[in-house]
């Protein structure tokens, strides 16, 4: 088969032509291309990436978020793991928001199976994913105030004063 | 319930609204706490009769907030964490984490202990689809192969407890290799695994696998097209059974998987039978990926990696050498020399591919490790695959389907 390998830089190209200002950063960590796409183009980017016959990316192997809290206007990031199965080729995209403006478009619409990992996102982060079919709680109780997975919130009590952070870590 | 009749019922349920249906639509609990569903799922099922019309599920009963502990733990600490995510195979989960911390250092793990990590993933693959498929029996109400094949995954079990001590919860291994070598005992036990259970998965195969009333029960029974399945994203045997190829051993392969000769069994319909086949066939394929390995397995003694920043020292050691006791201090303190950076990496587990990202700051635990769960991933399809089926049929689904509550709610 003489098909053409889909190469990090090959595919950061087709992005970087097709979408231009919404490529925010690109990096290869690990050997894995990881782009940074401004969150109003994420839904758009998603789609155009399984839709595009030459890239096939197709396959939604992951999504979740994580908090940076000392990165003023980008708090928030959501992390989608991208997989082509026909050309065998991983892509991670990143999306960031700021705190006072957590919304972002899901992916529910392109992939059904996204509907679980945005529940669960929302569940622990409190990032809005608009035009998602049923955005509640998903493991944890549905009267629950917060969001449990933001750094504020420690796993013992942050008022202790006997264990020393530098000695025993976050 | 023969196939023509599953097929039906599928039919009426899809053209009737609930309004035009004669007769009483009752609401039904399956769960959370039933006999038949084999853990904590609550379902809550709108009924006529045996017709399921639809399904809402609710999932989070056994939610431990591993991935907020996980940012408290040092490295060498979240695989006791790993081991209650997928509990049927742990040691997969083990070695998953470690080699994704060795992914992070950029370790070099010698040839002989990725062979010695290929034997423990197919024991452990082996131990997980023989649960799930002599649970299918059950529930089609052939209690004898359930009891013929659990016996086998005694052996299993104390094959691992040869290696690590534990069995269920295994921790097995660590960050760069084994605790300690495969003892004589050890092999001995395999080999004679090895050689009896082919005759008994034989056995447990003629029980079900061509048998009229086995294949009646299942054909047709919770059926996904491949195209649904991917738009799930499923992977693994659910994937494979709807004629999917992905695996993840041959796609991405991992600890010298590219060495081992072994095929990627697939279906055709996605039902409960081509589930139940598909895992028939990676059980062999595992036994075959275990010969070679065994077979081809390095000379030598060698059990871990040179990496004395990470690897915990044995306890011998520790107390004799000066050097493997600050070793051991520093790894236990959580003062490993860790890199910044992020990772994502992902095995074949028992379910599918099972993934880890993990992002390091450089701190003593991850800034953010993230579990990528099949189970809860492919579990959202479950209320599709079930409506206009019979009650009986929803159950067979889910325990062909191999939902682990583990791995669900983590």
């Amino acid at each position: 088969m003489a098909k053409q390998e889909l190469t990090n830089e090959g595919v950061l190209e087709q992005l970087k032509a097709q979408f231009g200002e919404a490529i925010v950063d690109a990096s290869t960590p690990y050997d894995l291309l990881t782009v940074e796409v401004s969150t109003d183009k994420m839904h758009e980017v998603i789609l155009w990436v399984k839709e595009s016959a030459s890239l096939k990316i197709d396959f939604l192997t992951n999504l979740g978020g994580v908090h940076y809290p000392d990165d003023k206007g980008r708090e928030f990031a959501v992390v989608y793991h991208l997989h082509s199965l026909v050309n065998n080729f991983r892509l991670r995209l990143k999306a960031f928001l700021p705190l006072e403006n957590l919304e972002i478009n899901s992916i529910v619409d392109i992939y059904v199976g996204a509907n679980w990992m945005e529940r669960e996102t929302y569940d622990f982060f409190g990032i809005i994913f608009k035009n998602h079919p049923n955005l509640r709680r998903i493991l944890n109780e549905d009267s629950m105030d917060y969001f449990p997975m933001r750094k504020e919130y420690h796993l013992e009590d942050a008022t202790r004063e006997d264990k020393d952070d530098r000695y025993f870590g976050r | 319930m023969s196939t023509f009749k599953a097929e039906s019922i599928h039919k009426q349920a899809n053209t009737l609204s609930k309004e035009t249906i004669d007769g009483e639509i009752a609401t039904l609990n399956l769960g959370p706490t039933h006999p038949a569903t084999h853990g904590i799922f609550q379902n809550v099922l709108q009924v006529d009769g045996e017709k399921i019309l639809s399904s809402e599920q609710t999932v989070g009963y056994i939610h431990r907030a591993f991935e907020k502990l996980a940012e408290r733990r040092p490295y060498n600490q979240i695989a006791p964490i790993t081991d209650r995510l997928n509990y049927c195979s742990s040691p997969i989960n083990n070695i998953g984490w470690h080699m994704t911390v060795e992914k992070l250092i950029g370790a070099e793990i010698p040839k002989r202990v990725q062979y010695m990590r290929v034997i423990i993933m197919e024991l452990a693959r082996i131990a997980d689809h023989l649960v799930c498929n002599s649970v299918i029996g059950v529930d089609t109400g052939a209690l004898t192969g359930f009891t013929y094949l659990f016996q086998e995954r005694e052996k299993i079990y104390e094959l691992f407890e040869e290696v690590c001590g534990a069995r269920l919860t295994t921790n097995i291994g660590r960050i760069g290799g084994f605790e300690r070598d495969f003892s004589p005992a050890f092999h001995a036990k395999l080999d004679s695994f090895l050689k009896t259970f082919p005759k008994i998965l034989k056995e447990f195969d003629d029980l079900l696998t061509r048998n009229r009333i086995f294949i009646d029960r299942t054909r047709g029974a919770g059926p996904i097209s491949a195209q649904r399945a991917l738009d799930y994203s499923f992977v693994g045997p659910n994937l494979r059974a709807a004629g999917v190829d992905y695996d993840v051993r041959v796609m991405n392969p991992y600890s010298s998987y590219e060495d081992f000769d072994f095929i990627i069994p697939i279906g055709t319909n996605g039902d409960t039978y081509d589930r139940f086949t598909v895992r028939q066939e990676e059980i062999r394929q595992s036994l075959n990926i275990i010969h070679q390995a065994v077979n081809n397995l390095p000379e030598g003694n060698c059990y871990h990696a040179d990496i004395p920043n990470f690897y915990l020292p044995r306890k011998e050691e520790v107390y004799n050498d000066m050097e493997q006791l600050i070793y051991h201090f520093k790894i236990v303190m959580g003062e490993m020399p860790l890199p910044k950076g992020e990772v994502y990496f992902s095995v074949e587990g028992g379910n599918g591919e099972l993934g880890y990202y993990l992002i390091s700051d450089g701190g003593r635990t991850p800034y953010r490790l993230q579990f990528r769960r099949p189970c809860f991933i492919y579990y959202q399809a479950y209320p599709e695959m079930i409506t206009g089926q019979p009650i009986s049929d929803a159950v067979l689904t889910l325990s062909s389907l191999n939902v682990i509550a583990g791995e669900l709610d983590a």
